[in-house]
């Protein structure tokens, strides 16, 4: 892992002002605040199934959605709440559909791991582990043979990179020059399994293999995925072909909402705490824009009593009609 | 018959691709050998030439084709692509049933995935066990996923123009025995045809034979023969299996009171047995005898004789009805 100011790129955009900055802190407290609230939502039996919380990875999808353009399409994982709100799907429809609400998202169709939003460019959170890699080639292709100028972004993790899709797909995105960027969250463990215990060699090294372009970054600092984003997709943005950022990161609650993280190492998790993207967020608004810490807490303040509201509103709401539900097929 | 007035399977499907490419710009074709080989059963030569970059030349990737295919189709683009053999859809089946099959509904409708996935399936040219499979009832129970199979070459013209022009996303069939077919060429076919419509292909009043693809043209050679025999067979193709038209299936069935299913493909889980179940439940009163001619429940061996043998060809069919018809003629007359 590198130090942002050894990682920092010149990509064009990715200067931010004050107010720029105190948005991303924002946008990550809204993610961290919204999981702690999915969290407490399940234990009261209104959020049902599973779910997988993104908390402690929120740099690297506020970091790289902040880069993006309207237009820009996002295909996300089963732990893509935070790439929903990142990418800027409304929290409320987000949370009805976590409350299985026909206000959700998706009208309750759909639940945690599989959200749409067409009209936000994410085309989708894909349940099963390396379907946001094809599906986001897939969007490439079509943004490069509509002339579109748009790019498509797949998140992903570290486990993934042991998948039929990710081989299959960065190579075929690399012949064929597609404006894909491939971001890899590496929270170190494939679900429960340290990902060096079920990986040859450095997950890097494969995109590399490829002649992708490829990007190492600090996963936790916002600043420094905005860079290295910024730099990921002015090179697939320029028809150069796909380019690949592994953000390196940690997950703070397990990977679903059975697992208590027995697996971890003793004092990992502390150690990684101590990096906590809000606390280095706080950090950076305060040194580089003499942002007063009170105002963060603000921020915090504003923001628990946004998710107060969504979940009130949420519970209100009523539960989809089985009798109005629809049909399998679209019709002419 | 002059040669303009026939047209061969494989080229059907060739200017089906091309018309809808013409017609339609969003329109992309991609596979493996497709483009500049013009593809291993010499369906699509030409196309890369006047095409251009909208055919594409894939690496052996079966999945990443599909969830490609899957991503292009929600992002504005209507892509066609080819999986060599059948029996690779395997490889491919992620992204099929759970992204591309599920989208319109799970998506709460927000958008439509109008790909068109077509492939080579089918017995018969002593490929072998991973070669030779029919994968229409894996494809069937997929609930967002619709299953053709044409029979004939004008079929095949008038369903692929059809299945590309569908905001849902289509497997299309070709059985690989029907590429060399040439069928005669109705000047007055329509240029596309509905989804999801069987059709009466030769009326008849003591038995109707059910099938699809390769199988309705066994089954009328069968209603030839037995027609020679005295047993009048009617044919209905059922051209798709899901949505399955069960109208003019039972509609039949009313009018002959005996239905034979015939498949390609082992009976348990067969899309035949399936038919069955459907026409009991939803005809029974109209029933004085119903079966599945199906293969048997081994996978497709190599040797000729053994893959003759395991086929559902018109001999068997015949075979089949013949024996039933004479015993219920028998028991019904106390012989």
């Amino acid at each position: 892992m590198s130090d942002t100011d050894t990682t920092r790129s010149k990509a064009p955009g990715a200067e931010i002002d004050a107010a720029g900055a105190r948005e991303l802190y924002r946008r990550m407290r809204l993610i961290r605040t919204f999981e702690d609230t999915v969290q407490s939502q399940f234990q009261k039996g209104n959020v049902h199934g599973t779910t997988h919380l993104y908390s402690g990875q929120e740099a690297s999808g506020v970091g790289v959605c902040s880069m993006l353009r309207d237009g820009d399409k996002v295909a996300a994982t089963y732990r893509g709440h935070g790439h929903s709100i990142a990418h800027g799907v409304s929290p409320q429809k987000l949370m009805d559909e976590m409350l299985g609400r026909a206000t959700g998202a998706c009208g309750g169709r759909a639940g945690s791991m599989n959200v749409v939003d067409q009209e936000n460019g994410l085309i989708g959170c894909f349940g099963i582990v390396g379907g946001s890699i094809g599906a986001a080639t897939g969007a490439a292709l079509s943004q490069k043979l509509l002339g579109t100028g748009n790019v498509a972004v797949a998140f992903f993790g570290d486990g993934t990179s042991n998948q039929a899709y990710f081989h299959e797909s960065l190579n075929w995105a690399q012949i064929e020059k597609l404006p894909v960027v491939f971001v890899c969250e590496n929270n170190l463990y494939m679900e429960f399994t340290p990902i060096e215990n079920v990986t040859a060699g450095a997950i890097g090294s494969r995109p590399l293999a490829m002649g992708i372009h490829y990007q190492q970054v600090d996963g936790n600092d916002v600043f420094a995925v905005r860079e290295a984003a910024g730099e990921a997709i002015e090179h697939a943005r320029s028809g150069a072909g796909p380019a690949f950022l592994e953000t390196m990161t940690y997950r703070f609650v397990g990977h679903s909402r059975s697992d208590p993280g027995k697996y971890r190492k003793p004092g990992e998790l502390d150690e990684w705490k101590k990096r906590d993207p809000l606390i280095l967020g706080r950090r950076a608004l305060e040194e580089r824009y003499g942002i007063d810490p009170g105002r963060c807490d603000q921020i915090d303040a504003e923001v628990a009593k946004e998710l107060e509201e969504i979940v009130e509103r949420g519970l209100a709401s009523p539960f989809p009609d089985p009798e109005s539900d629809g049909k399998e097929f679209k019709d002419a | 018959m002059p040669e303009n007035e026939t047209l061969e399977y494989r080229v059907a499907i060739r200017e089906a691709i091309a018309a809808e490419m013409e017609r339609d710009e969003t329109v992309v074709f991609f596979g493996e050998d497709v483009a500049i080989a013009g593809g291993v059963f010499a369906v699509t030569p030409g196309l890369y030439e006047r095409f251009g970059d909208r055919v594409i030349d894939t690496p052996i990737s079966e999945l990443a084709m599909s969830a490609g295919a899957f991503g292009a189709a929600v992002t504005g683009l209507r892509p066609i692509f080819e999986i060599m053999f059948a029996d690779f859809l395997l490889l491919a089946m992620d992204s099929l049933v759970n992204q591309a099959a599920k989208y319109w509904y799970v998506s709460n409708e927000q958008a439509s995935c109008p790909l068109v996935v077509r492939s080579a399936m089918g017995a018969g040219g002593n490929f072998g066990a991973m070669h030779s499979q029919s994968p229409l009832p894996w494809l069937q129970g997929v609930p967002g996923l619709k299953v053709v199979a044409p029979a004939t070459a004008g079929d095949a013209k008038a369903l692929l123009r059809q299945s590309i022009r569908d905001d849902n996303p289509v497997a299309f069939l070709e059985h690989k025995r029907l590429y060399s077919v040439k069928d005669p060429v109705d000047a007055n076919a329509p240029e596309v045809l509905p989804l999801g419509e069987a059709a009466v292909v030769r009326e008849g009043t003591d038995v109707t034979l059910v099938s699809i693809s390769k199988g309705v043209r066994d089954c009328l050679r069968a209603a030839d023969e037995l027609s020679e025999k005295g047993v009048s067979a009617e044919v209905v193709d059922v051209r798709s299996l899901r949505p399955l038209d069960t109208g003019t299936i039972l509609a039949s069935v009313a009018k002959t009171n005996r239905v034979v299913v015939v498949e390609e493909g082992p009976l348990v889980g067969g899309w035949g047995a399936n038919a069955l179940g459907i026409i009991a439940a939803e005809g029974l009163h109209d029933l004085d005898d119903a079966w599945v001619v199906a293969c048997p429940e081994t996978p497709i061996p190599y040797s000729p004789t053994l893959e003759d043998a395991y086929m559902p060809a018109e001999g068997k069919i015949v075979r089949e009805v013949e024996n039933r018809l004479c015993l219920a003629a028998e028991i019904a007359t106390g012989v």
